[in-house]
């Protein structure tokens, strides 16, 4: 039975269970983490006379996870090595030496995005990453 | 509503067309092309073998080149603890190589003398079968290749090879790598390798790195399906012999004994 003269503890609980049922969100005030700048400033880029990716800027933000996946396959299980992009430009279908021929700053770039959004692509167990990240 | 036999039949007949047509649709609707394609300088073959000859081999007088060829490129770790070796190619004594097909009165010189031994990528390929993730799978052109991404480590296919040409990666192979290949990537701990015919080779137009680096022309690869290939041209004129035929796996490594 709830007595009348309880009120205030009963108040008080509810404000304490309430406050640490938020902790995720005081504890954070004021701390937003700052969006990722991956660094395009590489050796390989450098020299490109056109800073193009092997697809548009947009589709590869939005969908590099896809084409790497396509690119997998196709090698591992179809033997095709090739790929052939959009605008017709051809370039040899390899994570270690493709993508990070050009984004040889790991750290600075794949690294940046992931870590900001929480994900570890387990890919380096196996390929190598550039020898700048060591 | 009574159905008329009539109008039973036509509604059946529309059903089955809708059956066939859907596979016709999906088809064309996947028409527009793969956005990958095969190297134009890659080796094309219909079934790749290799054959091994013996006599011309000098592996007793401590020539490795193809071992270590092959390992180099393909970052294969050097463990020494014979349990969790790593293997790709390696060489057996004849009993070891070819058991039941000895007996007590063989010749000492074929009895010691070693044999090179690899994946046999075998027609009828056992550890294929057993693969529950189709992590192991034959390509068009025979090679038994290993999709790493998809291993689970089960290691099925280690029960399954009746060669023992599959190694286990008990513990993470870097720290065992003595110069990485670069262009090349390892295994992690927890997945199953093995020889791949230097798929990746023959793929940018080049001949397996064993066969390559061979100072003493013992390894020959090609076509077996192709008569004018050297594998098909030596198979024709010597007598050779392959690893346990009686299991029926239908090996494509051949070897030359005298
Ligand atoms: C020829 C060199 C080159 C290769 C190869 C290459 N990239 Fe890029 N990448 C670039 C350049 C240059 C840009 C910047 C493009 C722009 O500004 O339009 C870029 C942009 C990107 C972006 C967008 C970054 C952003 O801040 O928006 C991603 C993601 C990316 N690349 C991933 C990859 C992946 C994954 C691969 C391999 C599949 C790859 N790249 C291969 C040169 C390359
Ligand atoms: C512009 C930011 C950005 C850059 C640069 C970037 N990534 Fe990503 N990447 C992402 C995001 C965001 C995700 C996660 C998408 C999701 O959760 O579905 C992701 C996911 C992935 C995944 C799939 C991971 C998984 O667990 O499913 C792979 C693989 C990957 N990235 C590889 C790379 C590589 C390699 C590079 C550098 C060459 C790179 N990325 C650069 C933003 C980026
Ligand atoms: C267990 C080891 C392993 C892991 C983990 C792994 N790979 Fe691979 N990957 C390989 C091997 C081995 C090849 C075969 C290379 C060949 O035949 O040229 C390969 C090939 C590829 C290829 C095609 C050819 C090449 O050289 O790049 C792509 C693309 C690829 N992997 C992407 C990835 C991505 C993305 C991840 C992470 C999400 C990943 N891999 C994780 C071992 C691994």
């Amino acid at each position: 039975m709830i007595r009348m003269r309880d009120k205030p503890y009963i108040i008080l609980g509810l404000v304490i269970f309430l406050g640490l049922l938020a902790f995720p969100f005081w504890y954070n005030v004021g701390k937003a983490s700052a969006a990722p700048e991956p660094s395009l400033d590489t050796p390989a880029i450098r020299q490109l006379s056109q800073k193009q990716c092997v697809e548009a800027r947009s589709y590869m933000r939005k969908s590099h996870m896809q084409l790497l996946n396509d690119w997998r396959n196709w090698v591992v299980r179809d033997g095709d090595r090739i790929y052939v992009a959009e605008n017709g430009k051809k370039y040899e279908i390899s994570l270690q030496n493709s993508c990070l021929q050009c984004h040889s700053n790991k750290a600075q770039f794949c690294d940046q995005c992931h870590n900001y959004v929480g994900v570890a692509p387990d890919c380096w167990t196996c390929h190598i990453e550039p020898e700048e990240n060591k | 509503m009574e159905i008329s036999r009539r109008h039973f039949l036509k509604i059946g007949g529309i059903c089955v067309l809708g059956l066939v047509a859907q596979p016709l649709v999906k088809a064309f609707a996947q028409s527009d092309v793969s956005k990958a394609s095969r190297d134009p300088k890659a080796l094309t073959g219909k079934k790749w073998g290799l054959v091994f000859d013996a006599t011309k081999c000098k592996y007793s007088e401590g020539c490795r080149e193809c071992i270590l060829s092959c390992h180099r490129t393909h970052n294969v770790p050097a463990i020494d603890d014979k349990k969790e070796e790593i293997k790709w190619i390696w060489a057996e004594p004849y009993e070891n190589a070819f058991p039941g097909q000895g007996h007590e009165y063989i010749a000492a010189e074929i009895k010691e003398k070693p044999f090179i031994v690899l994946c046999n990528h075998c027609t009828d390929p056992p550890c294929v079968r057993v693969c529950p993730t189709k992590a192991t799978f034959k390509r068009e052109d025979g090679i038994v290749m290993m999709d790493y991404h998809r291993c689970i480590g089960c290691r099925f296919c280690m029960a399954a090879c009746p060669y023992g040409a599959r190694s286990f990666n008990f513990k993470d192979p870097r720290p065992f790598i003595k110069e990485e290949n670069k262009e090349y990537p390892t295994r992690e701990k927890g997945v199953v390798e093995k020889c791949n015919f230097c798929v990746e080779r023959l793929d940018a137009g080049l001949m397996p790195a064993c066969v390559e680096a061979c100072p003493h022309k013992a390894l020959f690869f090609g076509d077996l399906e192709e008569p004018g290939s050297d594998v098909s041209k030596i198979l024709r004129s010597h007598y050779t012999i392959q690893r346990k035929p009686e299991l029926g796996t239908r090996p494509n490594v051949y070897y030359i004994i005298v």
